[in-house]
């Protein structure tokens, strides 16, 4: 069980309040995901969860008891930190073990479980390494089998793949939704790549400056963003977002149209514009369009490849269904 | 990147640096000589430096005179005593500087690095006085506790910028993995510094060692370690250069192997931190 909740939490440094008075329920195993811009106290958030932080007025309950006092050694949560925090001077079966040694549980019971973690995470091989001798993916999966040892309510993870490759990243970006598929275990993930928050979560927590500006499922944050903070947050590439006349035909202040929902064509259509640099991915094209009239750039994906060159004069035409209109304070209008 | 520098400037370098060291060494070193010559060679004018009828005599009477076993031991049990304690100690003072500074944790580290510019004997007086009440004037004990305070401000600053080095992040994990402060500092802090402890235990026991103001003010007899041992060599018996040299040949010579074979370490551990 792992049922989180966070009752009026605030935390100040000092004068400085880096969260300010905040509500929010994380329901047993779900997997949720804090995202937004560096310095938006996603972290300060997460350890405020841990305990690793104290919180300066409200209160964290977990499963329903309140754990506001309660040392991060006795909350019950796993952590996985950015950097690893292994510790170096231990094997890795002996990294794994330790939490269960801190539980005072029995050495064939430790062992059991040592292997048990060792053998999903495919570290069997490495146990008698010590983390110096462990390549960055590797470490990655020795941090994650100390925490799915001690079967922790929740597991609370601090942008653990920023430091991997991108190849890697990708690749225990799949291992950790697995993990969590078999495990339905509450899960609660702090990135700043809205990537990662897409593809993993169940319930994404958009913050900025503290303040959560939206919860809800991936698809509910691209459908229907909140505001034009989360519209330009969530999605990539970004949501071009254009204020003006072409916004006030539509009764709004600033429009907003996905990249995705724009049509191009060589000989007609509502906008035009001249084609600056064109992204190739092979799968699809993203075009850099200036001289508008809109906004300084439109972004536009196409499907595949389309034989635009720079300096063309192209025309776009938006799917109006899909338009999203906010008002003058980037609040989404019905 | 290395700098070219030519075969001639090297061996310049080599002769300034090996004079610079010789210089520092030879006080030692002409101590070291002079337990082996006759007293009359050990005052002659001009002082003979090699070239002098080689004898053991000087260490056989010392030998015979005191019991150079009792001082080294006492020697052993101050130095060994105020080290471990200090350690004790430091080691949880320089985890709260490191991991939970205050806004004040700089000032404190100032300030108590500053005590050990106050002139000792400034302090000799009161000190003297609490001993006497307290029974502890000429016992191993009261000096263990004497030279660990006067370390201690060395100690902890040492040990401050070795756990200055371990990421926090790696405490906070012990932490959420369920251990207590007692099990966070035994099984995680120790074992990662113990390069920086090691070197910092060495440091202070050859510092204690050495430390002559309180041991010769505090101690008669019972307590007496190696510097009182060399002291009661130099004025009631006249000057006889020998028999002294002899006497502080033997009070250094444990301090100066230990601190040959461990020169490495020291090095290391002086050096620690200041280069990143």
């Amino acid at each position: 069980m792992g049922r989180i909740q966070l009752k009026k939490v605030t935390k100040s440094f000092g004068e400085v309040e880096v969260i300010p008075p905040l509500d929010l329920t994380i329901e047993d195993g779900e997997f949720t995901v804090f995202v937004g811009p560096s310095g938006c106290g996603k972290s300060t958030l997460l350890r405020l969860i841990a305990g690793l932080e104290d919180i300066t007025s409200g209160h964290i309950e977990i499963d329903g008891t309140d754990a506001t006092n309660v040392p991060p050694a006795k909350r019950g949560l796993a952590m996985v930190f950015q950097s690893y925090a292994l510790y170096p001077h231990m094997s890795v079966r002996k990294n794994i073990a330790f939490p269960l040694r801190m539980a005072k549980l029995d050495q064939a019971e430790i062992e059991r479980r040592v292997n048990g973690a060792a053998e999903v995470l495919n570290l069997t091989d490495y146990l008698d390494r010590r983390p110096g001798q462990l390549s960055g993916g590797q470490r990655q999966r020795v941090a994650i089998g100390r925490a799915i040892v001690r079967e922790p309510a929740a597991f609370l993870f601090d942008e653990p793949l920023s430091n991997l490759d991108a190849a890697l990243r990708v690749g225990m970006r799949l291992e950790i939704s697995e993990l969590h598929k078999r495990l339905e275990t509450t899960m609660i993930y702090v990135t700043h790549d809205q990537v990662e928050a897409m593809t993993m979560a169940d319930k994404i927590v958009v913050l900025r400056a503290g303040n959560i500006e939206q919860v809800g499922s991936p698809l509910d944050l691209y459908h229907s963003p909140r505001n034009t903070f989360v519209a330009g947050f969530i999605g990539s590439p970004k949501m071009n977002l254009v204020e003006g006349p072409e916004a006030q035909k539509r009764d709004a202040h600033t429009m907003g149209v996905r990249p995705e929902h724009i049509t191009v064509s060589d000989s007609d259509g509502l906008w035009s514009g001249v084609v600056g640099v064109a992204e190739h991915l092979g799968s699809d094209t993203f075009f850099h369009i200036h001289e508008t009239g809109l906004a300084d750039t439109i972004t536009v994906r196409v499907d595949g490849e389309v034989s635009f060159k720079h300096g063309d004069r192209i025309h776009l035409t938006p799917r109006e269904d899909v338009i999203h209109r906010f008002d003058g304070k980037g609040l989404r209008l019905a | 990147m290395a700098r070219a520098v030519s075969t001639q400037r090297k061996a310049l370098n080599t002769t300034v640096a090996w004079t610079i060291g010789l210089l520092i060494f030879f006080p030692i070193l002409w101590t070291i000589l002079t337990s082996f010559k006759t007293e009359a060679q050990a005052i002659a004018s001009p002082p003979i430096f090699i070239g002098f009828d080689w004898t053991l005599e000087n260490y056989a009477v010392v030998q015979e005179r005191s019991n150079y076993m009792r001082f080294l031991w006492n020697s052993v049990i101050i130095a060994g005593g105020s080290t471990i304690l200090g350690i004790i100690i430091a080691v949880p003072a320089a985890w709260s500087m490191a991991f939970v500074p205050s806004k004040r944790t700089k000032d404190i580290l100032l300030w108590m690095l500053s005590t050990k510019m106050l002139p000792a004997v400034g302090v000799l007086y009161p000190i003297y006085l609490l001993f006497i009440q307290m029974g502890l004037l000429d016992s191993r004990a009261g000096l263990v506790v004497v030279l660990m305070l006067i370390n201690l401000p060395i100690i902890v600053w040492m040990l401050y910028t070795y756990f200055r080095e371990i990421p926090g992040e790696i405490l906070e994990a012990a932490r959420m993995d369920g251990a207590s402060l007692r099990e966070e500092l035994l099984y995680i802090l120790t074992p990662m510094a113990v390069p920086g402890i090691a070197s910092t235990l060495l440091l202070n026991f050859i510092l204690a060692w050495n430390e002559a103001f309180w041991t010769l003010n505090l101690t008669a007899v019972d307590a007496a370690p190696l510097t009182a041992f060399i002291a009661s060599y130099s004025s009631p018996e006249g000057l006889f250069f020998a028999k002294l040299s002899a006497a502080s040949t033997m009070a250094i010579a444990p301090i100066l192997i230990l601190g040959w074979f461990s020169q490495k370490q020291l090095v290391r551990g002086l050096t620690f931190g200041a280069v990143k």
